[in-house]
Parts: structure tokens; sequence; C-alpha cells
């Protein structure tokens, strides 16, 4: 046997330094091509600064040399999970310049559709938020029902994600035959798997230990930072446009207004932003089983309103509605030829992710992307 | 209260900035302000009880072919009202205007984004770099008199 030798290691002083990471720009968990620096002390974060543009194809640039009509299919590119409600604002304030009233079946069809659309965001959103957690599963089922909208929206357009179905003035076509059945049936479906998901994912132990005073974002900061949409109702402030200014039709809807209430964590927490989202979900399934009720039943003519020639009169205005990531809005001028003077877009998802590096700091490198994902940003939105 | 109400307290606080409260068909009313008034009156409309906007839905640049044109839209959560500002900036090479990052954080964005596209200086902006474009990139494309570079770092861009 031989003897036991023992030896003097020298560990050297031990030292911690503060560390910067790159994040992005190619990450699946960025949702998108964006890019963060993230400063790290250990595994705490430090300074998130996020660096956006790798989709920059300057919208705003390519509207001025366009005529009107020919704008609403580059507004389909910028948020392309929620198309439908990209056009809404788009296309109401153009009618708003344009003196045009379209017909009622037109507005209730718009209505379906875009709630419809809010329906397969708000799943997607869930469901990558859902996997940037771990659960694989819910990812599955979300997604098997989003393809049954997407599929409807095909029948009703030709496009399953990039739709260009608002026009001016009027609709590109008729719904197709059985179209009220089908609303019914996703509807019937969207309430089955949100009950599965509810006990699937929202309140499975782990997830909420992921989310719940995760990225706390208080009310009044939300304000100052301008947020809307699910990021600004998580921190429980009621701001909807649908309620606080009606547009279009939605004042004959009842509905409510969802916000987060702090229910495992804090108010304004990760967890909070994502039931706000599975709620609307409901909400937007009455406000549908509603308009189904109400709209005229007679097939029209989707383009009688539509001008063969677009030439408002010399104005501006600034049109808004609520996108399922919150309000959108275009402020357009218009100097009385065809071609917009300008079109600004008032970019949801960028006024969004302004807040992260607020929200950010003291927690730990996965928790920032937990974050990240509660905030649902779209990319091609925020580059324009 | 209603854009004449809101011009005509504005006024009585802050006298010549306010310079006029324009009303037209197809436009919705606008308060035009000079650019050295525009700090002292973003403070008074967000912190006074009657105005209280305390969100600022969009921060817009416009060139104006003569001039540029800094446009503030402005929500209050409380009061439920909008109001419209414009800056008008007439000196077309040097166009700067006072920040408004510390009274609202969303215009630290918008702000850069507008510094981007236009060339507009935004004095006591923290950090006023580009955003969208590279960080190297030259000139300001939203300009009316931009031209489309040739070529990018010595490299031909191929259309």
């Amino acid at each position: 046997m031989s003897e036991i030798k023992t030896f003097e290691i020298d560990f050297g002083k031990v030292h911690s330094e503060r560390m910067r990471l790159n994040v992005g720009p190619q990450h699946p968990s960025t949702h998108g091509v964006l890019r963060l620096e993230v400063e790290l002390e250990g595994e705490i974060v430090t300074e998130v600064v996020p660096h956006i543009g790798y989709l920059h194809r300057c919208f705003e640039k390519h509207a001025e040399n366009m005529t009107y009509p020919q704008v609403i299919p580059y507004i389909d590119r910028m948020d392309y999970i929620a198309a439908m409600n990209n056009e809404l604002p788009y296309v109401m304030g153009m009618e708003k310049l344009l003196d045009i009233k379209v017909n009622e079946r037109i507005e209730y069809i718009r209505v379906i559709c875009a709630e419809l659309n809010r329906i397969a965001n708000h799943q997607l959103a869930v469901a990558t938020f859902g996997l940037d957690s771990g659960a694989f599963t819910p990812f599955l089922f979300l997604f098997r029902d989003r393809e049954m909208i997407i599929t409807l929206f095909e029948r009703l357009s030709g496009g399953r994600l990039l739709y260009n179905y608002f026009w001016i003035g009027g609709l590109m076509h008729e719904v197709p035959p059985n179209f009220e059945e089908d609303c019914r049936a996703i509807i019937k479906q969207v309430r089955a798997t949100n009950a599965e998901t509810m006990n699937l994912l929202i309140y499975n132990k782990i997830f909420i230990e992921r989310t719940a005073n995760v990225g706390i974002l208080p009310a009044d900061v939300a304000v100052n930072f301008a947020c809307s949409g699910p990021v600004i109702r998580g921190s429980g402030v009621p701001y909807d446009i649908r309620k606080t200014e009606p547009y279009s039709i939605y004042d004959r809807f009842d509905f409510n207004v969802c916000v987060g209430r702090g229910e495992v964590g804090t108010v304004g927490d990760c967890w909070d932003r994502n039931i706000v989202r599975m709620e609307e979900m409901e909400e937007s399934c009455k406000i549908i089983e509603q308009a189904l009720e109400q709209m005229p039943k007679e097939p029209c003519d989707v383009r009688e309103f539509v001008p063969k020639r677009i030439k408002p009169p010399k104005g501006e205005f600034y049109s808004k509605a609520e996108n399922p990531k919150g309000e959108l809005g275009f402020y357009i001028i218009s100097d009385g030829g065809l071609k917009p003077t300008r079109v600004r877009s008032r970019a949801t998802s960028f006024v969004n992710l302004s807040v992260l590096p607020e929200i950010s700091k003291g927690y730990m490198v996965a928790d920032l992307i937990m974050i990240l994902g509660s905030l649902d940003i779209v990319l091609g939105e925020i580059d324009r | 209260m209603n854009a004449k109400e809101i011009f005509d307290s504005l006024k009585a606080e802050l006298g010549d900035g306010i310079i006029e409260l324009v009303e037209e068909q197809h436009v919705e009313p606008f308060i035009v302000v000079s650019a050295d008034t525009i700090l002292e009156a973003s403070l008074v409309l967000r912190d006074e009880p009657q105005f209280l906007f305390d969100y600022m839905v969009n921060l817009s640049g416009v060139d104006a072919k003569d001039s540029f044109v800094v446009v503030y839209h402005l929500y209050s959560m409380k009061h439920k009202h909008r109001i419209v500002l414009k800056v008008i900036l007439s000196d077309r090479e040097n166009p700067t205007i006072p920040s408004v990052e510390r009274v609202w954080k969303t215009a630290n964005w918008h702000e850069r984004e507008a510094f981007d596209m236009f060339g507009i200086i935004f004095d006591g902006h923290p950090n006023l770099i580009r955003i969208l474009s590279p960080y190297d990139w030259e000139g300001y494309p939203l300009r009316k008199d931009y031209k489309t570079p040739e070529t990018y770092k010595g490299l031909k861009v191929p259309y």
C-alpha cells in the first residue's frame, strides 16, 4: 500500500467581476431577432440594453411612396401574428377621412375577424410563454386550436397569416358559407382547451414558481412608459380602448376589461400579464357570440362602398384600435394627393419593450427570459 | 376638457410660449407650442390637476418640407381627454428641441427614433443614439430630401 500524500493546492484569490453577456440576436427565447446586452453580477441581472432594428425595412418610407390601399399589405407584415387587428385602425381612419359609412354586416364581420385573431394571438402568446418556462404540452394543444382559426382565415382571404382582408370601404370578399357554424365550433374548442390549459399550465406549481413575483411592473411605471394591452392591464390599470373610447361597433357588446389582481403573487408580475391574456380569450368568445347573434344574416355586396380612386382631402388624423398587444395607432397626414405624406405607426411592441430595462433589474438570467416572454413582443412590429 | 379650454388655461399659465390653437376640418385640433416652452408646458400638462396628461401616446417627427414638426399625442388616464401638441422647428440645418424624457419615460425611445429618422436633436436626452438603423448609418432616411446611398462601407448596394 502506498502512503497517502497530501497536496497543497493554491486556488488563488476568489474574486467576482461584472460580466457582459449577449442574448440573441438568433435565439428562440428572444421571439425574433432581438439582441439583449445583459450585464451580470454573478447570475443577477444589473443592466439590460435592448438592441433592435435587425428587421428594419423602413415601412414609413415605403408608405410615402405608395397609394393608400397599397399600404395595407405592409401593415399586415408589421405584427404578423395579428394582421387583422393591424388593418383595422388604418382602414377605420381612412374611412373617417373619406366620410365613408360601411354597412352593418361589414362592421360585424370585421369585429368577428378581429376578435378571432385576438384569440389566435393570445393562444400563441400563452403557448410560447409556457414553452419559455419549459412546458411543452400546452404549446401543442394551443397551436392545434390556433390552426382552426388560421384555416378559417385562409378560407376568408387566401392567406394564413397575412390577409389584406379589410379594404378601405369594405372587405375583400363576402364570408364563405358555414362561417357562422365554423365560428361556433372554434369558440367551443377554444373554451375546452382553455379550461385544460388552466389546469395544465396556469395553476401548475412549477409555472407559478417561475412567474409569480417576477418582473413586477407597478401601475405608475406602466403609465409613465405608456404600456398598453395586457401589459398595462396586468398591472391593474383598466385601460382598454374598446371600452374607454369605443370604436367601430364595440359599444354594442357586453364584455369585461380583465385586469391583474395579484392572485398568486404581486399585482403586475409575469403571472398576472399571462392570466389577463387567458381571460381575454373568454371575453373575445363572448363578443363573437353576441356578434353572431346580432349580425344581419343576408349577404351583402362587400365592395359596394370601396372607392375606385382614393384621394382623401387635405388633413391629418390619429386613428387607434386595441390590438391584442395593446394600443396600435396610425398618425396619417394627407396633402390631398394620391399618396400619404407621412404614415407614422405607434407600434405597440416597440413601446412595450422599452419598459424591459426598467423591470428586469435584480432578477436572474432565467427570469429575464420569462419577463421578455410575458411582454409578448413581435419583432416585425418593433423594427417596422 | 376640450381643446379650446385646454388652450385657454395653458395660455393663461404660460403666456407667449403657447402660440395658437388650430381647428380645421379633417384635422384633430392641435396646439402649437414654441420649442423653448415645450418642456415647461409638458410639466404643467402632466402635473396640474385639471389636465393630468400622464400618458404620452405617441411622439412623431414630421418633415414639412421647409421645417420639421414634432407632434405629441397626449392622453389622460383620469379625465379621459386627449390633446395634440405641435412644435415647429424652422431651422432645417440644426433642428433642436428640449427632450421630454424626464416627463414621460416613454419619450426615450420615441425621441431616439425621431433622431434616427429625421436628425432632430433632443436636448437633454440621456442617450441620444440611433435605434432602428445601424449605429454608423449616415443620413436621415425619412427626410424628404434623403438620397439612398449607393455604397455601404465601400460595398456597392446591389440595386
